[in-house]
């Protein structure tokens, strides 16, 4: 529903506005991505050759490896990256690999954000407060 | 957090620019996830191989590289965990000269730093094996739940960059790890069936870190029937790490900080428990071997063979011949002992090839699939089974019998 809102326990970088990406499954950018063409290309991944470049990736959990720390920034740098990550639990990993690529990413809601966020809505990601949130800006069609 | 004077020296740049970005990097990473303060390192492992850096990173370690060197050089001894390519064997993998090229880029920087490079993620079976209670900064997710488990070493999984400020600092954020309570068991796996295999080991792992689900949670194992070794458990613990994000197990009985099972249960808290048998473990590796007949290419590595498994490998070849390609990856430490024992030549001369100080997932596993043409790929790494599949490849997890009888058979896969 347009207009709701969800508070993160922590949140680090920029604004960020995007459609959002959706699923109950985890996140590594080694594991899970073709990251030259920018999809998800782990056969049993959800999202499996969707486009992640752009949009608002709302996941449940950071897994696999440490790689994802250099691959952000890598991503970043070459423009072809997701517009911010939400995720219900982090692992450090994620949070060093988003420091290191001044990468926007909020993490921690008191329920599961991956069932309170439609796939495909309009969403804006605010981790700069002192409560970082993820609004919803347009239902999905 | 709450900082010392020295750690504000850092901050302020007396200790020289690269230690200065490295203390804000860290304090940005303990804020998030809650440090109170830092605790010092003695040792650190950096992961930095270029698939995961790409030009960006690699440019971002030569920014670095040029500062004065009294600006740039890391204070704890520092290593490094496999790079991308074993350059005596490149052009057997058909790796690219522009992967070369950025390799060496990035070689030169890190030594630039002041890192030893080591190129191992077997650095507790080859170099210097932390001590119990020991804070360390490792990356690589293998290295950290081993050391973590088996040697009661305190460490977070720390990705490149921040090992790399840890060793620049000298110090990492007090959080998760590093926290005696942070330590205790958080669910209970009663193990029916005590693996032989290395690879029944590794879908152990797996099973259990799908189980356990984050990070954040410390699953404690019950019923395994004997000691397991080394090699063992850096099969079950690097599967652990990879399917669960998983970084510190405790095996009742046998792990050092779990002697008896109430050692990580705290007084009066209740944790989850499940079952795991046998049947659980076929059934894991089955699912892989689904509809694959035959494979392209054989891969031994993830984690990177020890002396024990390379002769193991050479006993499992003698008397016969790889009929595809069949991939043995170790350290630099221990090829240069395989080769003085003559495993090296005794798995060559069979057909296989061994390489050193890199790992196959970590070494443009994609495009060596497209220039070799290799889909298919068996291995007795649950962890690479993990990964690979992200990379194109169609995995198989077997034993090491069945991958050399595959090799050895054209690729076909026994019934």
């Amino acid at each position: 529903m347009s207009g709701e809102i969800f508070f993160a326990a922590a949140g680090m970088g920029r604004k960020a506005r995007g459609q959002a990406l959706v699923a109950k499954d985890g996140f590594s950018a080694r594991y899970d991505l073709d990251r030259v063409r920018g999809v998800f290309s782990r056969p049993d991944h959800n999202l499996a050759g969707e486009r992640y470049a752009g949009r608002v990736l709302v996941l449940d959990a950071a897994k696999g490896g440490v790689a994802t720390a250099w691959m952000l920034h890598e991503m970043k740098a070459r423009g072809v990256m997701p517009a911010a990550l939400v995720l219900n639990a982090v692992n450090p990993i994620m949070v060093q690999g988003a420091a290191f690529a001044d990468f926007t990413m909020i993490s921690g809601f008191d329920r599961d954000i991956t069932q309170a966020i439609a796939n495909g809505a309009w969403v804006e990601v605010d981790p700069t407060g002192e409560r970082p949130f993820i609004r919803v800006t347009q239902s999905s069609a | 957090m709450k900082l010392t004077d020295e750690e504000q020296a850092l901050r302020t740049g007396a200790f020289g620019r690269a230690a200065q970005w490295a203390i804000e990097h860290q304090i940005k990473v303990g804020d998030y996830l809650g440090a109170r303060d830092f605790v010092a390192v003695s040792q650190a492992h950096v992961m930095a191989d270029t698939e995961s850096l790409g030009l960006a990173g690699v440019e971002w370690l030569e920014h670095l590289a040029r500062l004065p060197a009294q600006e740039r050089r890391v204070r704890i001894p520092t290593i490094t965990d496999p790079r991308g390519t074993d350059f005596a064997a490149a052009h057997r993998l058909k790796q690219q000269p522009w992967m070369l090229d950025l390799e060496r880029r990035a070689i030169a920087a890190l030594e630039a730093l002041g890192l030893l490079m080591t190129n191992t993620c077997i650095n507790y079976q080859t170099i210097m094996p932390p001590v119990l209670g020991e804070h360390v900064a490792y990356g690589d997710t293998g290295v950290v739940i081993y050391c973590n488990s088996v040697c009661g070493a305190r460490s977070n999984f720390e990705g490149g960059p921040s090992a790399l400020a840890a060793a620049l600092t000298g110090r990492t954020p007090r959080y998760g790890y590093h926290l005696a309570e942070r330590r205790q068991a958080t669910l209970v796996v009663n193990v029916g069936f005590t693996p032989r295999e290395l690879n029944d080991w590794g879908a152990l792992g797996g099973i259990v870190g799908r189980l356990a689900g984050d990070y954040w949670q410390v699953p404690a194992v019950v019923g395994i029937e004997r000691v397991p070794t080394s090699d063992e458990m850096k099969h079950f613990g690097a599967a652990l790490a990879s399917y669960g994000s998983v970084a510190l197990f405790h095996m009742a009985g046998i792990t050092p900080e779990a002697r008896r099972l109430d050692e990580v249960l705290a007084p009066g808290r209740t944790v989850r428990s499940h079952d795991v048998g046998e049947a659980d473990i076929r059934e894991f590796q089955e699912s892989y071997a689904e509809a694959i007949e035959s494979v392209d290419v054989v891969v031994f590595s993830a984690p990177q063979l020890s002396l024990i498994e390379m002769a193991q490998v050479a006993g499992m070849l003698a008397g016969r011949r790889a009929q595809i390609p069949l991939l043995v990856v170790t350290s630099p430490q221990v090829k240069a002992d395989a080769d003085r024992m003559g495993l090296t030549a005794r798995i060559e001369e069979a057909g296989g090839t061994v390489l050193s100080g890199m790992c196959f997932y970590q070494s443009y596993a994609r495009e060596m699939a497209e220039a070799n043409g290799w889909r298919r790929l068996a291995t007795n790494s649950a962890k690479l089974v993990n990964i690979i599949g992200g990379y194109g490849y169609r995995p198989a997890l077997m034993s090491m019998q069945a991958c050399i009888d595959a090799a050895c058979n054209g690729g076909r896969i026994a019934p």
